[in-house]
Formats: structure tokens, C-alpha cells, sequence
């Protein structure tokens, strides 16, 4: 290869990259009308998703999840609380989802992003809605003690889809789930035992009166898949980038449990309206998606 | 086969609406709407020179402050903000006033029930208020299901709360112009915002939207002949 060969290639690299900034809208329409996005997947397509379970050690359940190189990080803490006397014998979760400036240059120290309470807000609704977690396995003793599931996520990196992810994680975290094995002394308050070593000094209260005997895992009864589409003139496309979001704003979130029903339907603004048949089309993609993400979790529980 | 409600509505019925603009001193637009005993105050501060961080300052921004009846705002209320604000952001035309900044406050005064139609609705009757120009006005309303599969639109704190779902859906206002159609349907048939709360399969939700669309063709009857009163022939609203 000349050098003056390889000075060419410079340039229109660089033509290309400086179209692409200056009018992001054309450059991407370019591609739309060639059924194609930027990074080289067909409009349906989502990125490649990988969950790791059990990363976090002192969490009693953990998860990452990587939807392309958007990562979220979610981690569950059990605790023994009273609970509340309408629901004496209900545990409860919490929601949190963080968004530290690590996450995305838009995200500034010290002032916490605007869209984390809405997603948090979102993620603790839909966890709520769709009966994933049967609250009563979380109770000890009716009226006296159950589990307080503290759900905490945190966004490591947020190219686009941020919603999805957090789900994902949050519904992988649950599945890595083990409930720690507590017992009542006899001043009839929960205590933890930890470990197999330290079991033998408590050996006289596990004997007596262990609540619960092992380490159980919840059954995850009705599990939610979310997908954001975005919507641009009569293109649909799935699960879009940091970069996409920024340029075609009208951003539409659909979450679908097991039996394929709608648990949340989420579109709010943007230039362009959905009609009935965008609707249909972005529940059918959402129902392809959740198989996809349903095998991705599939395989982790058989490792 | 009817459904029985509390207050003796048909299902479909609405709430009896009222509306007034202008009510406050002042802020360039202002306007109260009420549903019913859901009643929302909202007014409007700007255009004012300037946008916020993150914002592009080739467009006409906007931020929207929600206030509570009491308390401090929540999760809740930061998302009905964000809505609201992209909303807002889809109905308004960005491109006259760039790099300006428009301040939409919604106070509370009291919620039975479909809060966040109603905050839209006066938002949007304040934004007229105040001479933003606006492409279209967006009609909210709450679309609930009960448990038979019966929709129910416009419901109360109490119905909200036995309900298995609802929804809360935004559309533009039906128009007596000719718009060019989108894919095979009107204009004002598209959803500017849809929020969902609860479980519902894919067929209600579509009932849902059936049933809200129908309600919104009086709202936005509504919204013509408040405007029309108060400002004359020489309506600036539609």
C-alpha cells in the first residue's frame, strides 16, 4: 500500500465521521433508507446481551448486565423488618436506581440526573404490577418479621436503553437471589448466622429455633422483558444507542411478562405519534426480544 | 351490559370540566382546569433568554416544576414532570424562540383521581394563555380497566384504586382542518404520550385507546369553545 493510497483513506474516513457530526439526522437517515443502522445491525435487532449472576459478595443476590456496552449493575440486600400492620404477613422491596457521573459525560458530580428517579419510579411499578415476587415468601413470622429486599442499581455505562437494562439486571439479580438463614433467640429477635464456621458456636440456636432451615431462592413466577423502540417517520428501531436516542427522540418502552401482556406501555412525547399498527409492530418485536432475553437468562440458571 | 360507578356515571361519561385563564397576575399564562374535585393550577413563565445545561440551545426549551398539595415531591412527581415536559416539548413549536426557556409550573390543589390528564390539560390551556406557539394542543385523558374487562375513562381517586389497570393517554386535539394522514390514520388518532400502570393485555389496551380517543373529540369540543369565549372570533388556539 502507497502512501499517498493510505492519505485518501484518511480523508474520506474523515468526510464520513465529520457528515456524521454535522448533520447526524441525514447520516442516519442514509442508513435507515438502506435498512441498516451505523453499527451495522438490521433496524429490529437488538445488541448483543450478556448477564453475569453473583459478582457482588457481600450482596445476598447480584447481577451484571450488558445490553452492547450499555452496564448495569444490580445488587440485593436482604434485611429483617416489621411489617407494616395493613400487610402482616408481606415482605417488601425497594427500588433504587443510580446514576453516577461515571455512567455518561451528560451526568454531572453532585447533581443527581434527572432521568434516575423516573426510571427508578418505573422499575419499583413494574416489579410491583406484574407479581414476579410473591411478597408473603418473604415473611418470617406473621405480624413480626419478614424480609426487606433492598434492590439497588447502578448504572456503569448508559449507551442507550438505560430502561432495559436496569430491568434485565433487576430480574437476574432476583434470580441469584438466596434468602440468608436466620434464627430467633431467645430474646426473640432474628439474628443471622453466618457461614458453616461460625454455625458450630451457634449451634444451640440453630438447633432450636431456625425460621427458616436453608438458603432458599424466590420463585420468580411472572418474569418481565422490557424493550424501547424508537420511532422515526415509518422506521422502528429496536433497542437503540446513546446516539440514536439523542438524535430521533421518540423514545416508546414496551414491557411484556410471561403470558405476553402488557405490563407497562410507555411513550412519553416526541415529534412523532404512534398509531395502531406502530403499536402492534413494537409489542411483536418486544415479544421476540423476550424470548431472545428469556434463553440469555435460560442459560445462566443451567451454569 | 353497564357497570355500576359510585357517582352514577355511565362509563364512558366524563366528570363535568371547568376551566379559567388568566387568573393569575404575574405570570404570562395562567390557567386552572378541573375534573370534577381534581383541580390543577398551572402557570407560565417565559420565554426567558437562555437554556439550562444539556439543553440544545438551537430549540426553545422548557422545564416544568410540579408542587404537591403538601409535602415534598417524590419519585412520582420527578416522573410526572419528565412526562409533561416531553409532552409539552412534542405540541410546541421548538424552532421560533431558540435558546430560551420556558417555565411551566403545576401546582396541585387537589387530586380525586386521572392527576396527571388533568396537570397536562391545564398546562396546555396555560401555555395558550400565555401565546406560546404551539403546533397542536394535546386533550389527556385516564383510561382505567375493571377487572371484567370494562373500560372506564375518567375515574376517580377511588376507582383508580380498585382498578386491575389504567392508563393515561395523550393525543393531539381533533382538528376541523384537513391534516395530511399518517399510515392510513388521522392525525389526532396518534398517541403523544401513553403511560400504563398495571397489567393488561395487548386487546385492552387497545380498547383502552378506542375508548380514550372517542373521549377526547369532547375534550378538545371542550377546549374550542372555552377559547372561543374568551378570546372572540380571532381565536389564537386550534
Amino acid at each position: 500500500m502507497g502512501l499517498p493510497d493510505s492519505c485518501q483513506d484518511l480523508s474520506t474516513e474523515m468526510e464520513v465521521d465529520a457528515f456524521r457530526r454535522l448533520f447526524p439526522l441525514r447520516f442516519f437517515e442514509r442508513h435507515l433508507s438502506e435498512s441498516l443502522r451505523p453499527d451495522g445491525r438490521p433496524l429490529g435487532k437488538a445488541r448483543d446481551t450478556n448477564v453475569n449472576l453473583g459478582l457482588v459478595s457481600s450482596a445476598d443476590g447480584s447481577a451484571l448486565a450488558k445490553i452492547g456496552s450499555t452496564t448495569m449493575l444490580a445488587a440485593i440486600r436482604m434485611e429483617v423488618m416489621t411489617p407494616s400492620t395493613d400487610s402482616p404477613d408481606e415482605g417488601c422491596i425497594a427500588v433504587e436506581f443510580h446514576m453516577p457521573p461515571i455512567c455518561s459525560p451528560t451526568v454531572r458530580p453532585g447533581r443527581p440526573a434527572d432521568e434516575a428517579p423516573v426510571i427508578s419510579k418505573r422499575l419499583s411499578d413494574v416489579i410491583s404490577s406484574c407479581d414476579m415476587i410473591d411478597l408473603k415468601e418473604l415473611c418470617l413470622v406473621s405480624g413480626k418479621a419478614a424480609w426487606m429486599g433492598y434492590l439497588d442499581i447502578y448504572c456503569l455505562d448508559a449507551d442507550g436503553a438505560l430502561f432495559d437494562a436496569a430491568l434485565l439486571s433487576a430480574v437476574a439479580a432476583f434470580s441469584n437471589l438466596q434468602i440468608p438463614v436466620v434464627a430467633l433467640n431467645d430474646n426473640g429477635r432474628i439474628v443471622a448466622i453466618n457461614g458453616d464456621g461460625e454455625q458450630e458456636n451457634n449451634a444451640s440456636i440453630t438447633e432450636k429455633e431456625a425460621v427458616n432451615k436453608e438458603k432458599r431462592k424466590l420463585t420468580l413466577k411472572n418474569i418481565p422483558f422490557s424493550l424501547t423502540c424508537i420511532l422515526h417517520k415509518k422506521y422502528i428501531l429496536a433497542d437503540p444507542t446513546a446516539e440514536e436516542e439523542s438524535i430521533m427522540d421518540t423514545l416508546v418502552t414496551v414491557v411484556l411478562d410471561s403470558s405476553d401482556q402488557i405490563v407497562n406501555f410507555n411513550k412519553s412525547g416526541g415529534s412523532a405519534l404512534v398509531g395502531s399498527s406502530a403499536i402492534k409492530s413494537c409489542v411483536e418485536l418486544a415479544r421476540k426480544r423476550g424470548k431472545e432475553l428469556k434463553q440469555i437468562l435460560g442459560d445462566m440458571d443451567i451454569d | 351490559m353497564e357497570i355500576d360507578r359510585e357517582d352514577g356515571r355511565t362509563p364512558n361519561q366524563l366528570r363535568p370540566l371547568a376551566c379559567s385563564r388568566n387568573i393569575l397576575h404575574r405570570p404570562h399564562g395562567s390557567a386552572s382546569w378541573s375534573q370534577g374535585d381534581t383541580k390543577v393550577l398551572a402557570a407560565v413563565y417565559g420565554p426567558k433568554p437562555g437554556t439550562r445545561k444539556n439543553e440544545n440551545p438551537e430549540k426553545a426549551c422548557f422545564e416544568v416544576i410540579w408542587k404537591p398539595k403538601s409535602g415534598q415531591i417524590g419519585k412520582a412527581e420527578k416522573e410526572f414532570e419528565m412526562i409533561l415536559k416531553r409532552t409539552i416539548q412534542s405540541i410546541c413549536v421548538l424552532t421560533v424562540n431558540p435558546n430560551t426557556t420556558t417555565s411551566v409550573i403545576v401546582q396541585v390543589v387537589h387530586d380525586d383521581g386521572s392527576l396527571l390528564p388533568c396537570a397536562i390539560n391545564a398546562a396546555c390551556a396555560a401555555l395558550v394563555d400565555a401565546g406560546i406557539p404551539m403546533k397542536h394542543l394535546a386533550v389527556a385523558i385516564c383510561c382505567c380497566l375493571a377487572g371484567n374487562g370494562y373500560v372506564v375513562l375518567d375515574p376517580n381517586k377511588l376507582e383508580e384504586k380498585k382498578m386491575t389497570a389504567f392508563a393515561y393517554l395523550v393525543f393531539p386535539n381533533t382538528t376541523l382542518s384537513v391534516l395530511p394522514e399518517v399510515e392510513g390514520e388521522p392525525v389526532e388518532h396518534g398517541i403523544i404520550t401513553s403511560v400504563t400502570h398495571g397489567v393488561m393485555s395487548v386487546d385492552d389496551y387497545f380498547l383502552c385507546v378506542e375508548n380514550g380517543r372517542a373521549a377526547t373529540a369532547s375534550l378538545s369540543a371542550f377546549f374550542r369553545k372555552h377559547f372561543q369565549q374568551s378570546q372572540g372570533p380571532s381565536s389564537k388556539a386550534g
